[in-house]
């Protein structure tokens, strides 16, 4: 139960800059997912904020409480590795119980609540089993146990679902979540895996290059991502994005291709700026195949040639050539199309995106 | 004959081919040690015969009982060695040990300056025989009024073993992850207690066997041991062995029996401290 305040927090190896003064306040019992590209600095984030990373500058406070110095131990929390990181020379039970001998707990207190762990993720029959008698999805669990036996005030995730398979990952989200809402400790959840982020999370932190590009709910993240970073990152398939300028409240672009400008951003471009545009694979469709066939607000009807359809049973996605580049599409109750046929597709501006060139911020106001 | 039955064939034949190049290869190692043993049973004459008489005609463990039977009637002081030996090579190898875990483990989870140079340095010492040493060891104990004392052997086996032991125990530690101790951490030990429960009972299978090798290199050491040591009061078994030689004669038999009663406590130690030294410990920590 606590807070989680990160002010200009900093982290440096030597002259080398990793994190760069990142403000963040996470409220209690939120579950926050802080996702980015590989080397971003996520996991450095976390660490500092575990204790086992040295600051380099700012401070951070759990629970109210400065914690900047303090070792790992004295800060409540608890961390669930990419690893795993189970003790291999432990049982399971031991593995669950080690937090509380060190601490010192009674037997049958440490009984008792390495049972009623072990009852909440379903590991009564592999107690007595070390972590090398276990499968991936065990051994994920087992960790998740020695996480939840602390009573922590906050958990740290640290890519806990990347090194099981696609189908255990997915079962995992599902547990993590129940997890969360049975537990009701804050949770700081590292990823680079945008559905992860997505799916589990109330806010997401996009990180990049040791800042923070965005911080929102994931709706907000999706539906107005502040910069050309978070436009391309959050969403599957991601975001069509392509350069242009502007020319007399129209988008020309690199090919000569024209579109008008979405009217949403009339007032923030004049003739001339380069601007990025970007629409979402779901606001592009052929005609009488989108989410927004029913009546949207600003739709622009053009004729591309397909190169490739993707099936995928309740829907295909379907690239067009546009800009000399592909543009992916989403069709809902799909039919046959055949490649380098050319189709009338939908393009719903109202959900277009612009993005200015130089600086990558939304020119949405 | 079909495909099968000829890839059975050969793949018995192969197997056949192995055991006996196995063979050779035990045989070869192990008839030194089986010649050792022959010869500290049977009489001289027979010792030295040629060509040599492979199966003994007359065992007798004469040079046993005369080995311990005192000075004077054919015996040394072989009790006293074997407290030497003992005293020198388990202290030596505990320090060794010890110096080794803090050593390897800094050169495995810390960076510092120079560390890559350090290490090299350690491992040159190695290079220089120990017979080279023996002859300013000597005058440098003289000196300082170390020669001819345990402190002094174990003074030089320590020096002697402590690059072999850093860097045998560095290997080991390495193989740790690093994140086992720091999630020890978080589960709320400090530094000193997340090594000595989790990352020292993983190396400890490597730190054994550094222990094994130093133990008996102490234990066999001759060249420093001989040159450093003159009396009864702190020669080690190996310099003991010397005492079988006299001036125009070598008394190969009771040699031997030294050598015999030299191998079994080291032997035994071996055997025992292998048993532990079960790998793999660490599988399972991470994925994989
Ligand atoms: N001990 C270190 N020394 C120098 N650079 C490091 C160290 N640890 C991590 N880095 C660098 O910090 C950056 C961020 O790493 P990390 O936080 O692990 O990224 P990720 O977002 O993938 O978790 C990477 O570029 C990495 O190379
Ligand atoms: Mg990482």
């Amino acid at each position: 139960m606590a807070t989680v305040s990160l002010k200009k927090l900093t982290k440096r190896y030597g002259n080398v800059g990793i994190v760069h003064g990142i403000d963040l306040d996470i409220t209690d019992r939120e579950f926050i997912a802080l996702v980015g590209p590989s080397g971003c600095g996520k996991s450095t984030t976390l660490r500092m904020i575990a204790g086992l990373e040295e600051i380099s500058a700012g401070s951070i406070e759990i629970g109210g409480r400065v914690v900047n110095d303090l070792p790992p131990r004295s800060r409540n929390i608890s961390m669930v590795f990419q690893s795993y990181a189970l003790y291999p020379h432990m049982t399971v039970r031991e593995n669950l119980g080690f937090s509380l001998k060190i601490a010192g707990v009674a037997k049958e207190d440490m009984d008792r609540r390495v049972a009623e762990a072990s009852a909440i993720l379903g590991l009564d029959a592999l107690l007595d089993r070390r972590p090398s008698q276990l499968s991936g999805g065990q051994r994920q669990r087992v960790a998740m146990g020695r996480a939840i036996v602390r009573d922590p005030d906050v958990f740290l995730f640290d890519e806990p679902l990347s090194n099981l398979d696609a189908k255990l990952r997915t079962q995992m989200r599902t547990e993590i979540k129940k997890l969360h809402a049975k537990v009701q400790s804050t949770v700081i959840y590292v990823t680079h895996d945008q559905v992860e982020a997505m799916t589990l999370a109330d806010r997401i932190v996009i990180m990049r290059d040791g800042h923070i590009e965005q911080v929102g709910t994931p709706e907000e993240v999706f539906r107005r991502p502040s910069t050309r970073f978070v436009a391309g990152f959050i969403g599957s398939p991601p975001m069509n994005l392509h350069e242009a300028t502007i020319d007399n409240g129209q988008l020309v672009f690199a090919s000569g291709e024209k579109l008008p400008l979405p009217g949403q951003f009339k007032a923030n471009v004049t003739t001339g700026d380069r601007v990025v545009f970007g629409l979402r694979p779901d606001d592009i469709y052929p005609t009488g195949h989108g989410i927004s066939s029913g009546g949207a607000a600003d739709v622009h009807q053009i004729e591309l040639p397909i190169t490739v359809t993707e099936p995928l049973g309740n829907e295909t996605l379907v690239f067009v050539e546009f800009n000399g580049s592909d543009w992916v599409s989403r069709m809902l109750n799909p039919k046959p199309l055949k490649s380098g046929e050319r189709v009338a597709m939908s393009l719903d501006l109202s959900q277009a995106h612009l993005f200015a060139t130089d600086t990558g911020k939304t020119l949405r106001s | 004959m079909d495909e099968n039955s000829a890839a059975r064939l050969k793949r018995r034949l192969t197997g056949i081919v192995y055991r006996i190049g196995l063979f050779l290869a035990m045989l070869t190692i192990c008839l030194p040690g089986l010649w050792i043993v022959l010869s500290s049973l049977r009489p001289t004459v027979e010792i030295m015969a040629k060509p040599p008489v492979w199966i003994p005609q007359d065992i007798s463990f004469d040079a046993y009982v005369a080995m311990f039977s005192g000075i004077g009637k054919g015996g040394i002081p072989v009790i006293e060695y074997f407290r030497n030996s003992l005293i020198i090579s388990v202290t030596s190898t505990v320090i060794a040990v010890a110096i080794g875990m803090a050593g390897g483990y800094a050169f495995a989870r810390y960076r510092f300056r120079g560390k890559s140079s350090v290490f090299l340095g350690l491992m040159l010492t190695r290079t220089v025989p120990g017979i080279a040493l023996s002859l300013p060891l000597f005058f440098l104990y003289v000196r300082l009024g170390i020669i001819d004392t345990h402190f002094g052997l174990i003074l030089a086996y320590v020096a002697l073993n402590v690059p072999f032991t850093i860097w045998l125990i560095d290997g080991f530690f390495r193989q740790v992850p690093k994140d086992l101790a720091e999630a020890a951490q978080i589960d709320g030990c400090t530094r000193w207690q997340a090594f000595w429960q989790v990352e020292f009972p993983l190396a400890g299978p490597g730190i054994a066997s550094a222990a094994i090798f130093a133990f008996l290199t102490c234990w066999n050491e001759f060249a420093l041991a001989s040159q450093l040591t003159r009396s009864v009061s702190a020669k080690t078994l190996p310099v003991g062995l010397l005492d079988y030689t006299a001036e125009f004669t070598i008394d190969w038999r009771g040699m031997c029996a030294l050598a015999v009663v030299m191998i079994i406590p080291a032997l035994t130690l071996t055997y025992i401290v292998q048993k532990h030294l079960v790998g793999g410990l660490t599988s399972g920590a991470v994925k994989g």
